[in-house]
């Protein structure tokens, strides 16, 4: 590869040519001193000093645009009140998540797939600059030091900006391979430079999606069948063409679009739509029919994950062999903001403001309806309120509602606004699952077989993403059912898959939502059965090569100063432990028995996530993710009545946490060198099971049956 | 029939439907948005705004409910303790999406105005009704704490 004409490959490969094949044309390069240096495709050194990185990761509350920005400035050697930060535009070559070959954000990857090339593209910035004082100052590069955003040459006593060298810096070639930091040479890494968005997200500036405006913009509400299936047989819009502020309506593919004026007039005018559904094709069954067949499923399920010994031969042979069911409901996003976009169009191009989770599919989606080139598409990826998995769906069905119904209605500005009705009631579920647990124990008490048989709804059956399918296996059905910590011998992981006519998908944590709490609750019944201590059996149990496993139990259990599972004064302990997205994580929770449902006190962490790189918020999401996983443990569920049709609409029937549920939280970070794995969603699937433990340290019983409360 | 009142200190007057929310008035019609929108049925306090000074739901408010009526929006608070609730907020990093933090700030704004020393037991109390996806709920108890005692000091 020349030194300045990388392939293609090398980004395509996520390979240490990253950088390099990221860099951006040179022709248009101004040499008036105003325009800013472009190093590379993810960084902007502007003359008035500010450095601005171009996120390739939607920000939506994990925390991406300080994690990733902090990568570079590290690199850089900048001062942190310098930095900036900004959504990428969707542009896989320049922005690919090497980790999954598109641009997107999701799997908690954002900081792993980021941790080499935004170091990169620090360092080869600073590299270029520090060439270009050298150059200006005629010094060796190599008597230039660059710390806290001056690069100073101290035997000429020779100091500039960055903003200074920007113009210069813009003329130097970029270096081949940068030298990057060892950890030990990090001064803003592991440190908590302060939250780049915190100040417009304290004060009412922060632009979302929904606060796009554009001129001449209608506002547009779709009617959704009633059903899932459904599709529209017959409509009579005059009702709502008689709402004032309403201009028109259009059938669309998933609906009828109403356009107005304003997004009061826009739902006004729908409720005033008189639509004829036709069902045929609709899904009918309610969700409690589907739960009933899915644990019928789980019984006998047969596709095997997973197997080690003689699962059969064991429970024989056991002294007593445990069973239990579980049964999860289908979970909503419920993100704060409604799914909303904005699409202006014309002339052969589109311009698109939304929160896009997986911008090449989006782009393309929406260049597909408009029949335009995908790079006649441009998303501004915006501040999203919350996604949790919600905005990353394969089918791109919200992007591509967007741009059915601009295109219904021909050139100009829409706004479509799903409202929180639309939002709940709209499919897109953490797959309602079932699990049949059996185990083995032996007359010392020890596990000897160990059967977890999952029956769900594939995730990525019949989507673009149906070539990860392997042997019949959606990973993402019983990720955190396989490759456990624990040596259990004779084990055997199965599953059945199930369908139905409601759309599934990611949903904080994906498979291990519900894994976690099956294996974690069930593990600690048969160690109680087996006369064992639940942190002690664990730690007994955990394979040799599973030590960051070990090192987050052992550092919880330190914490909460473990005695046992009762803590007295009516409250139990309850311990669980589960890695996801290559991040590991251990929970202790304090609970006590509150008119007959938990109520959580305190909760202690551990988590190991690699290098820590803001370890402020590290602790926040870990907090977050901890709520809301709480959040669905307690109370959340959609329920499909008689008919099919879903029962939950708003926030009254759908309840999630509140402030006076939160328990306190205390994370601690395990110290480390390792790459950084993500922290977006390995703090949700623990908390469930710890809870339920306790509560069955307290009442005898494992609630098998999720959400714990009835709301 | 026209509906006139005033928002931040400035009068305005508005033709819209008397039944039309509040909140798509300050949003749609006067591009105030850091008022959000998040389920439109008073659960989940995004929308909250000062209705002669006392925090309400905008969303479930109809326009013509508040003529004559002094409005504050997050763009429009002012005095010690919406300066104290805003820095506790911006220092403390309470944000995570943000979305419904418009709502959480007014909401402890009107509180801490109404309730100068509050305990925590307060705090609680007072915040329980806006609602958090991101469950930033122990760095707002934080917050509103370290904007109480700023007040007190």
């Amino acid at each position: 590869m020349g030194k300045l004409t990388p392939t293609r490959r090398a980004f395509l490969a996520g390979t240490a040519g990253l950088v390099i094949a990221a860099t951006l044309p040179r022709g248009a390069r101004a040499s008036d001193g105003t325009q800013p240096f472009v190093p590379n495709a993810f960084v902007r050194i502007a003359p008035d000093n500010t450095v601005t990185v171009l996120v390739k990761h939607i920000e939506f509350g994990q925390g991406t645009w300080t994690g990733l920005t902090t990568m570079v400035a590290e690199e850089l050697d900048a001062d942190w009140s310098q930095m900036r930060a900004e959504h990428a535009p969707a542009n896989v070559e320049l922005y690919v998540n090497a980790l999954f070959g598109i641009q997107g954000t999701g799997g908690s990857t954002a900081t792993p797939s980021s941790w080499m090339p935004m170091r990169q593209a620090g360092a080869a910035a600073r590299a270029m600059l520090v060439e270009a004082a050298a150059n200006e100052w005629g010094v060796p590069a190599a008597e230039i030091t660059v710390s806290t955003g001056v690069i100073s040459h101290q035997a000429s006593g020779q100091t500039a900006t960055f903003g200074d060298m920007a113009e210069a810096a813009a003329n130097v070639s970029a270096p081949a391979e940068p030298t990057l930091k060892t950890p030990d040479q990090f001064t803003l890494i592991g440190k908590d430079v302060s939250r780049i968005e915190a100040a417009q997200k304290s004060n009412g500036t922060a632009q979302f999606t929904i606060d796009v405006f554009r001129d001449g913009m209608l506002s547009v509400a779709v009617a959704h069948p009633p059903k899932f299936g459904a599709t529209v047989a017959s409509f009579d819009a005059s009702g709502a063409l008689d709402v004032p502020g309403v201009e028109r309506v259009e059938q669309i593919p998933s609906g009828i679009a109403v356009y107005a004026q304003d997004t009061w007039a826009a739902f006004q005018g729908r409720d005033a739509l008189d639509i004829t559904w036709d069902e045929a094709n609709a899904e009918t069954r309610s969700s409690d029919q589907m739960m009933t067949a899915w644990a019928e499923a789980a019984r006998t399920a047969d596709l095997v994950a997973e197997e080690s010994g003689d699962l059969d031969a064991a429970l024989s042979d056991a002294a007593e062999v445990i069973e239990a069911e579980y049964r999860f409901p289908f979970l909503a996003h419920a993100s704060m903001e409604p799914l909303d976009g904005v699409l202006e169009f014309g002339d052969g191009q589109a311009q698109v403001w939304t929160g896009s989770q997986i911008p090449t599919t989006d782009q393309a989606a929406i260049a597909s309806v408009l029949g335009l080139q995908p790079p006649s598409v441009t998303i501004n990826t915006m501040l999203t309120g919350g996604s949790f998995g919600r905005r990353a769906t394969p089918d791109n069905h919200f992007v591509a509602e967007l741009a059915q119904a601009a295109r219904a209605a021909g050139p100009g500005a829409y706004k479509l606004q799903w409202s929180r009705e639309d939002d709940m009631r709209g499919g897109y579920y953490r797959p309602l699952t079932v699990h049949y647990m059996q185990g083995g124990l032996d007359s010392d008490g020890n596990i000897v077989g160990w059967r977890n048989n999952v029956a769900t709804q594939s995730i990525l059956a019949g989507s673009p993403f149906e070539g990860m399918i392997q042997n019949g296996i959606d990973a993402t059905s019983i990720e955190g059912s396989t490759r456990m910590p624990y040596d259990l011998p004779n084990a055997r992981v199965a599953m059945a898959n199930m369908s139905s006519g409601v759309p599934v998908l990611w949903w904080r944590s994906v498979g291990h939502t519900h894994t976690a709490y099956a294996t974690e609750t069930f593990l600690d019944e048969l160690l109680e059965r087996g006369g064992k201590d639940r942190v002690q059996g664990r730690l007994d149990l955990i394979r040799s090569d599973a030590g960051r496993d070990r090192a987050v139990l052992e550092r919880v259990a330190e914490m909460a100063n473990w005695q046992g599972v009762d803590a007295g004064n009516g409250i139990a302990r309850g311990v669980a432990l589960h890695e996801s997205f290559n991040t590991y994580v251990a929970m202790i929770a304090d609970v006590s028995d509150d008119g007959g449902q938990p109520r959580v006190h305190r909760v202690w962490v551990a988590v190991d996530c690699g290098i820590a790189i803001n370890p402020r918020i590290i602790e926040t999401q870990v907090a977050g993710a901890l709520g809301y996983g709480l959040s669905a443990a307690m109370f959340e569920e959609v329920t499909l009545l008689d008919g099919g049709e879903v029962d939950q609409s708003n926030y009254d029937l759908y309840r999630i946490l509140r402030h006076s549920e939160m328990p306190q939280v205390e994370v601690s970070i395990i110290e480390s060198t390792m790459d950084p794995t993500g922290i977006g969603e390995p703090g949700t699937p623990p908390i469930a099971p710890a809870v339920g433990n306790a509560w069955r340290a307290l009442t005898g019983e494992t609630p098998k049956r999720l959400p714990f409360v009835a709301v | 029939m026209s509906i006139s009142f005033t928002v931040n200190g400035a009068e305005r007057t508005t033709d819209a439907d008397p039944a039309k929310p509040l909140l798509w008035v300050i949003r749609d019609e006067l591009r105030l948005t850091g008022t959000k929108y998040g389920c439109g049925v008073a659960q989940c306090g995004s929308c909250t705004v000062m209705i002669d000074g006392v925090a309400q739901r905008a969303c479930v408010t109809p326009i013509d409910a508040v003529a004559g009526a002094d409005i504050t929006t997050i763009e429009g608070i002012e005095g010690p303790e919406a300066e104290a609730v805003k820095a506790a907020w911006t220092e403390l990093e309470v944000a995570q999406c943000g979305y419904c933090q418009s709502g959480q700030i007014m909401t402890a704004t009107a509180f801490l105005q109404e309730t100068p020393n509050p305990t925590d037991e307060d705090i609680t109390f007072a915040m329980d009704n806006n609602l958090c996806r991101c469950a930033t709920y122990a760095r707002i108890r934080e917050a509103v704490r370290r904007a109480a005692d700023t007040l007190e000091a």
